[in-house]
């Protein structure tokens, strides 16, 4: 036995259920105990491109320090899942515990010396206390749930309060569920030792944050920024990023006195239509966007290059999965950067933003179309399975009354009355960004000819050489305007202090603060710049220059970003190490401490 | 064609009741082959919006790509246009409609755009039928690669390098009826006084209205052998019924008149007169357009005219509820939730 002191809020444990057995719900019932004890939590849904019969595991991390990224190595594992259960007993840490449905005696090949067993006749014990066939499945993951509550010690009044606000309005479902959670209860009052030598205590660390998934947040944050159009094409892992848009819009968008929607949602026939649709819709004045995967990505790169080229605002929110082709499509990674970054053919690039959190998610949605229109091209947002469709605990949403939507530079009828000539492509400010006017604004002035095609400054078709390179140079000195516009990155220090430094971005900034306290207890200091858009600014690249060595942590295999930094700034590959994980499970401090040590010549402990 | 079009005009143009000549109405130089079908349309939809007085900034025109989609450079100089990527306008054309549903919509393409690379747009299109005016510039060829079959040339069709076209064509107006479309017609670029007042009841139409207009392609499709020729198409066109739109006939009370003529009320109180040759067909029964069609041919007969209307039809706007109010004029104030309503979520979540 390795676990010998007890450890309080610090542990991993797993559940291997079958896909759609209804284990989700308990599963989270039993996460959002942990959050409203006030303890940081993290789960993670392992799930298959599936929608009944095949495995499925949901992870949840308890961190007293607050460490939000998945962790190696399993505390206690809910085994019921009879599919995965080799699997499963192997990943369980020595010392752990392994928690199994004991109607059925579990098999010798099962069984491993240095791990603690569980077992509790979960179907039986449904059978005597149900009939109905659907709870007799269902119920069994709500006993699991309760044995949980009394061997780790989480608080049955947390339950009954959750139970209370899931099932308002059906209160008739309240007391068997928590029925079901009491024989857990009793079953380990009676047959076990409780609580194990880890468990949780009440804290009051949450405050005032909140628990939702990126995809809502982002939902949410088209329909405070304003978007009025959205169309999209269904594709794990986005898909909820506009259901949650639906959702928010069918309770914020419905006009009072008429009743109609001041949105339309259109689901299109694919992807190509969809961000055609959305192109459509910036055109003509109402913010628009589309959310998508990696596959769809692929398909809408032609249209993203008539946005850049004719400047037409585009928001796309890109949920990131396992690539390549259709690669493992319900695991993470952030592999759609380099496409992203340059998406269509010809010389184009494209700003990204890379949220982080749900918050982010929520206010980078937001900064997405104030972008967009500002510099009229389309805008990423560089989001992933991992941050999209698990559960984070994030700071609160917050919103300014006063904030207004950066519509930049329009032309209403009243200034077009003021100019001698419009010219769509006119640089008027040196900026780059040049001055547009929405169909039906002035009867004689401001209309244009939008194409993809080459034209001089008054979108008058020309193949005159040097038009189309006086519009191609315009366009970078925009690029150029950008960096001024885009998000700054986060530093996690006033004054470097270290020769060694971190670059990451999105999800994998949990994991890598965390490998920064492992690496400092170490005795090994690092700097640290947590990226958070593309074009990278002056802050990011007076960054890497004041640093000897660059660990840049990305969740891909060819270190895209790497490329990106080496391609843009400059930068000298003898600098830039990668640190890797593509393994398609969101990468973990432990990954990320190994390869920097290993790299640095230092044991690994 | 002419190279330099004299900007003179006659100080005693007649003027529309906007005050508008139909110079307004006119773009820029063609820059397509002389004689080209395409230009002989571009002239019908400027004198279409003329005559139908159209705010010339009130109506966005869209296209994909091909020597069709170029056309909307040639008319309504004064209306926004999108030339956008190939066999993808339709899904432009319905995210600026969902922008703003006060605009004309007037979308060209060719048979390449259409009936090729944008089927699938096209096909979508129709079943959410978006309100615009839709129309095929179909020269059975890809002009502007310099001639090669397109998915509508005919069977059996000799293209200008003698080759016969081996495949089954697709034939755009019946495949929108059958599709569910909510307005189709069919013309012939030669026959201004047919194709006018279609154009005109297009636009008058509050859905989705097609017009498939055989256009030939002068330079790579208007050999002998040819089934898109203008000798040939001359031959062996069949006219469903002369047209008339009639704007505003509050006198007419009965909707049917004696003998041969059909007048066909419209959403706004507009009349279509049509005086119809074929006693079978009833411009407002689909299954009889599905049957005029297909009759017509049987009898190697290109039927034209008006094939069928549905004038009731909701459009997008109407089937997925959108507010009256353009969406795009919409601001913070009716969009954005506000903090209160954030503490509320944020409360929610907790």
């Amino acid at each position: 036995m390795s676990l010998k002191e007890n450890r309080i809020n610090d542990f991993v444990v797993r559940f291997a259920n079958v896909n759609g057995t209804g284990s989700a719900s308990a599963n989270y019932l039993f996460c959002k105990a942990i959050f409203r004890m006030g303890i940081p939590v993290t789960p993670k849904n392992i799930f298959p491109s599936n929608i009944q019969g095949l495995p499925t595991w949901y992870e949840v991390r308890i961190s007293e320090k607050g460490y939000l990224g998945r962790r190696e190595g399993i505390d206690l594992m809910v085994a019921v899942n009879p599919q995965s259960m080799t699997a499963d007993v192997a990943s369980v840490k020595s010392g752990g515990y392994f928690l199994y449905d004991s109607s059925k005696k579990l098999q010798a090949e099962y069984m491993r010396e240095d791990v603690n067993y569980i077992g509790i006749p979960l179907m039986e014990m449904c059978n005597e206390a149900f009939t109905d066939a659907r709870q007799r499945q269902l119920f069994k993951n709500i006993i699991y749930v309760g044995a949980l509550a009394a061997l780790l010690n989480i608080d049955f009044s947390v339950f009954e309060s959750l139970l209370g606000e899931q099932f308002k309005g059906k209160e008739k479902l309240i007391a068997p569920n928590i029925k079901a959670l009491q024989m857990g209860v009793d079953y380990v009052h009676q047959n076990f030792k409780y609580p194990l030598n880890f468990y949780v205590e009440k804290r009051d660390l949450i405050g005032d944050k909140i628990m939702i998934d990126g995809n809502s947040a982002c939902g949410l944050g088209a329909i405070y920024a304003g978007a009025t159009v959205a169309a999209w094409y269904p594709i794990t892992p986005s898909t909820s990023v506009v259901e949650a848009f639906m959702g928010y819009a069918d309770e914020y968008r419905i006009d009072p006195v008429t009743g109609k929607r001041n949105v339309a949602i259109i689901q299109a026939e694919d992807e190509l239509a969809a961000i055609g649709m959305v192109i459509g819709a910036n055109w003509n004045g109402a913010r628009s966007f589309t959310a998508t995967s990696g596959p769809g990505l692929s398909l809408m790169n032609e249209f993203l290059g008539l946005a850049y080229f004719a400047e037409i605002p585009t928001v796309l929110i890109d949920v990131q999965r396992s690539g390549p082709s259709t690669g493992m499509p319900t695991r993470t990674q952030q592999s759609d950067v380099l496409e992203a970054a340059y998406a269509s053919h010809g010389d184009t690039k494209h700003v990204l933003l890379f949220p982080s959190t749900p918050k982010e998610c929520f206010e980078m949605t937001s900064d997405a179309f104030d972008l967009a229109e500002e510099l009229q091209t389309p805008v990423m947002l560089m989001t992933d399975l991992d941050l999209g469709m698990n559960d984070h605990v994030s700071a609160p949403f917050e919103w300014n009354v006063n904030k207004e939507y950066k519509r930049g530079k329009v032309l209403s009828a009243t200034a077009l009355d003021k100019i001698e000539k419009f010219g769509r492509y006119l640089d008027v400010d040196g900026d780059g960004i040049t001055y547009r006017t929405y169909p039906g604004t002035h009867p004689s002035k401001g209309s244009f000819f939008t194409r993809g095609t080459s034209r001089d400054e008054y979108a008058v078709y020309t193949e005159s050489s040097d038009a189309y390179k006086r519009n191609m140079d315009r366009l970078m000195k925009k690029w150029e305007t950008a960096k001024d516009y885009v998000n700054a990155p986060q530093l996690y220090q006033e004054k470097n202090h270290s020769k060694i430094c971190l670059i990451f971005f999105g999800t994998s900034q949990f994991s890598s603060e965390e490998a920064m306290d492992i690496l400092r207890s170490q005795n090994i200091q690092t700097d640290a710049l947590r990226l958070k858009a593309f074009p990278f600014n002056r802050d990011v690249e007076d960054f890497i220059n004041a640093h000897e060595q660059i660990f840049v942590i990305e969740q891909n295999r060819d270190a895209q970003m790497r490329s990106l930094i080496m391609i843009e700034l400059g930068i000298n590959a003898d600098k830039l190490f990668s640190v890797l994980n593509y393994d398609g499970m969101p990468i973990t401090a432990d990954q990320i401490t190994r390869q920097i040590t290993s790299h640095l010549n230092l044991p690994n402990n | 064609m002419t190279y330099i079009r004299p900007k003179f005009r006659h100080p005693e143009l007649p003027k529309n009741k906007l005050g508008y000549t139909i110079s307004y109405y006119e773009g820029a130089l063609s820059t397509l082959c002389a004689g080209c079908g395409h230009d002989s349309i571009s002239a019908g939809i400027v004198q279409a919006a003329y005559e139908m007085n159209i705010e010339p900034h009130k109506l966005a025109k869209l296209s994909g790509i091909g020597c069709s989609s170029k056309t909307p450079a040639y008319f309504l100089s004064n209306s926004h246009g999108f030339n956008s990527v190939h066999g993808r306008m339709p899904s432009v054309a319905t995210g600026a409609n969902m922008a703003n549903r006060d605009l004309i919509y007037f979308g060209v393409s060719g048979d390449g755009d259409s009936a090729s690379i944008g089927m699938g747009q096209f096909v979508h299109v129709i079943r959410r039928n978006l309100n615009m005016v839709y129309i095929v510039m179909n020269n059975g060829c890809y002009g502007l690669t310099k001639g090669q079959d397109s998915a509508t040339a005919d069977r059996g069709s000799k293209n200008k390098s003698g080759n016969v076209n081996l495949f089954q064509s697709i034939d755009l107006a019946s495949l929108a009826i059958e599709l569910g479309a909510t307005f189709v017609a069919q013309s012939f670029s030669g026959d201004k006084t047919q194709l006018v007042p279609l154009i005109k009841a297009a636009m008058n139409h509050p859905g989705f209205a097609f017009i498939n207009v055989i256009s030939p392609c002068v330079t790579f499709n208007n050999n002998v052998g040819s089934t898109k020729s203008y000798d040939f198409v001359r031959e062996h066109v069949e006219a469903t019924a002369t047209i008339d739109f009639v704007p505003m006939m509050s006198e007419i009370k009965a909707e049917y008149t004696e003998g041969d003529s059909k007048m066909v009320k419209l959403h706004d109180g507009t009349y279509l007169k049509l005086h119809k040759l074929s006693q079978e067909w009833d411009p407002l029964n689909r299954l009889s357009a599905m049957n005029a069609v297909h009759n017509a041919r049987e009898k190697d007969e290109i039927l034209t005219g008006l094939l069928y209307m549905d004038p009731d039809s909701g459009d997008l706007h109407e089937m997925i509820q959108t507010s009256d109010r353009p969406l795009n004029t919409l601001t913070e104030k009716e969009l954005c939730p506000g903090p209160e309503v954030l503490k509320n979520i944020n409360a929610d979540l907790r």
